[in-house]
């Protein structure tokens, strides 16, 4: 069974994001972009299917401009064994990356596709969901456990609340939430030869999907800043401001 | 005009969520209409009819829709879908899982998340862990909107009188089923709804501290208790603890943290707190700035001396 895994290029999670001067988009210029840690995890349940012998292939796909190249390379050097780039400069909204997902997964036919839950980016949380939609999959999110058995797999999600197992029929999306698994790291001899694994370029015109966005970016901005209060010494102080000065308690 | 706001519910209580999302339907004007779907849920019907400005409570009911599954709960909106400008959920592990698959079944964009309501197509949600705000404009005929609960204050529980309609003809699609459920024992408030909230992270030290140390602090404040990523990856608590951009969104009255550092991923759960206090034994600690008071010391006496005097 072909697993396909896609990735997403973010900027890397130690950077506190900014807007631009002008509230027009997030200043990425000069900053380091990272692999959404979330698709690491989806990388890692996938590399874990293949060495268990239940998945055959693995094939990263990244949607976007051409620096996602190095996204692919991460993905490679961890364990795909190859790569799809959709190339464009359009910004892509969910509902968009989703379409290209499911043109690649017609002409690929994976029996699964594991996704993040989110990018750590925009936090919207929707394209694997979006993608199981259009392709009429059954969908498991937010999993922290995956059994595959012969044409249905068991899936724990985090629910609100707890845990619930779903008992989904192949083929189908997982979406992975933080603790499904501990993603490894790309070793020196698999990033070199990573850059000798297969890396294809596709558009969204050869796969013939419109990208175009549907939400159109008005502004973005700082949140009012929280001010930082005051140290107080000690508990009778603190009980004291709690009680007579926030009078919550 | 018209909006239909998805209960939150477990098929015996309405959620507080939805009179939440009520009041983001409000802020956006227009007709609104409750939808209740699950199953054995009339008494869920019947608490949202008394929701005030609610005109009409569309009752779902059918072992398809017990467990509120992505691919069942899609179907079942889909069919009324044409009928609304706006399908407004709670971004809540229900609303995050199956308003997606419904929003790209419709070809529309879903707008997640919203913390505020500019207009009736303009909204603004968090993006990178909250530290920006985006304001978005949707050119989609429906909008498809997650709310951010704590971002809206709540509806009152009474004061409307909604006519009930029966939904029928779901089908399942036989795609999933649910097939076991372990939800963890609370016998304190929920974590999202709770007034007070207790925090913990790493520097608790184990799972034994944080439940002597936390626990009996919470049962004074009758607050919920939450934690930081870090305390939940080390098995402090279980998963659903989290506070955080991946975690749940909290805005108590008070939110207290014991022992967390305040990493950007755990502010973006708590910042909107009204009342945030820290308590950590590093002084440069970044949640000490955000916390109104902050307390420089040793958890493992100052929270016994601080639960002894409440």
């Amino acid at each position: 069974m072909k697993v396909l895994v896609p990735v997403k290029r973010v900027l890397d999670y130690n950077i506190k994001a900014r807007p631009k001067a002008d509230g027009s988009g997030v200043e990425l210029t000069g900053l380091k972009m990272s692999m959404n840690p979330f698709d690491e995890i989806a990388m890692e349940a996938a590399i874990r299917l293949k060495e268990s012998g239940q998945a055959t292939e693995i094939i990263a796909v990244s949607c976007g401009a051409l620096t996602c190249q190095d996204t692919l390379r991460t993905a490679l050097a961890l364990g795909a064994d190859r790569a799809v780039l959709v190339e464009t400069e359009v910004e892509l909204q969910p509902l968009a990356v989703a379409k290209l997902l499911k043109a690649l997964v017609i002409r690929e036919q994976p029996g699964l596709v594991i996704c993040g839950k989110q990018a750590i980016d925009d936090d919207s949380n929707q394209t694997g969901q979006m993608l199981a939609a259009l392709l009429g999959w059954a969908q498991a999110t937010f999993a922290s456990r995956i059994e595959l058995g012969e044409g249905s797999a068991s899936i724990t999600r985090e629910i609100d609340g707890g845990l619930e197992t779903l008992s989904i029929r192949l083929p189908a999306v997982i979406t992975t939430d933080l603790r499904l698994n501990e993603p490894r790291y790309a070793t020196l001899p698999n990033i070199m030869k990573a850059k000798k694994k297969p890396l294809e370029s596709v558009t969204p015109d050869t796969l013939e999907v419109d990208v175009r966005p549907r939400l159109t970016l008005i502004k973005v901005s700082e949140p009012p800043a929280r001010q930082g209060g005051i140290k107080v010494k000690d508990v009778a102080q603190l009980l004291d401001k709690l009680k007579n000065e926030a009078k919550v308690i | 005009m018209t909006i239909l706001v998805v209960a939150e519910h477990d098929n015996q209580h309405l959620k507080a969520a939805t009179r939440h999302v009520l009041a983001a339907a409000q802020a956006i004007g227009g007709e609104v209409h409750v939808l209740v779907a699950g199953q054995g849920c009339s008494t869920v019907a019947e608490a949202a009819r008394t929701l005030p400005g609610v005109t009409c409570v569309k009752l779902a009911q059918g072992e398809a829709l017990a467990s509120a599954g992505a691919e069942n709960m899609t179907d079942l909106v889909l069919g009324l879908a044409r009928e609304y400008t706006h399908l407004l959920g709670a971004a809540s592990a229900i609303g995050k899982n199956w308003m997606p698959r419904l929003a790209a079944k419709l070809d529309v964009a879903q707008i997640s998340d919203i913390i505020r309501v500019d207009s009736p197509d303009t909204f603004t949600r968090p993006i990178y862990a909250g530290s920006i705000w985006a304001t978005v404009r949707s050119v989609d005929p429906i909008k498809v909107i997650t709310v951010r609960t704590t971002a809206f204050q709540a509806v009152a529980e009474t004061g409307g009188a909604a006519r009930l309609e029966l939904v029928t003809g779901m089908t399942d699609s036989g795609l999933s089923r649910r097939t076991d459920l372990r939800l963890n024992i609370l016998s304190r408030p929920e974590l999202e709804a709770a007034r007070v909230v207790v925090s913990g992270g790493r520097g608790l030290g184990s799972a034994e501290r944080y439940r002597e140390l936390l626990e009996p602090l919470a049962d004074k404040l009758n607050a919920a208790l939450g934690a930081s990523r870090a305390a939940v990856d080390l098995g402090y608590v279980p998963n659903d603890y989290q506070v955080g951009q991946t975690g749940k969104v909290v805005a108590p009255d008070l939110y207290i943290a014991v022992g967390i550092s305040g990493a950007i991923q755990h502010l973006a759960g708590m910042k909107t707190s009204r009342v945030i206090v820290a308590i950590n034994k590093d002084p440069d600690a970044p949640i000490f700035a955000v916390a109104d008071y902050g307390l420089v010391g040793d958890l493992n006496q100052v929270v016994p001396e601080l639960t002894a005097v409440l």
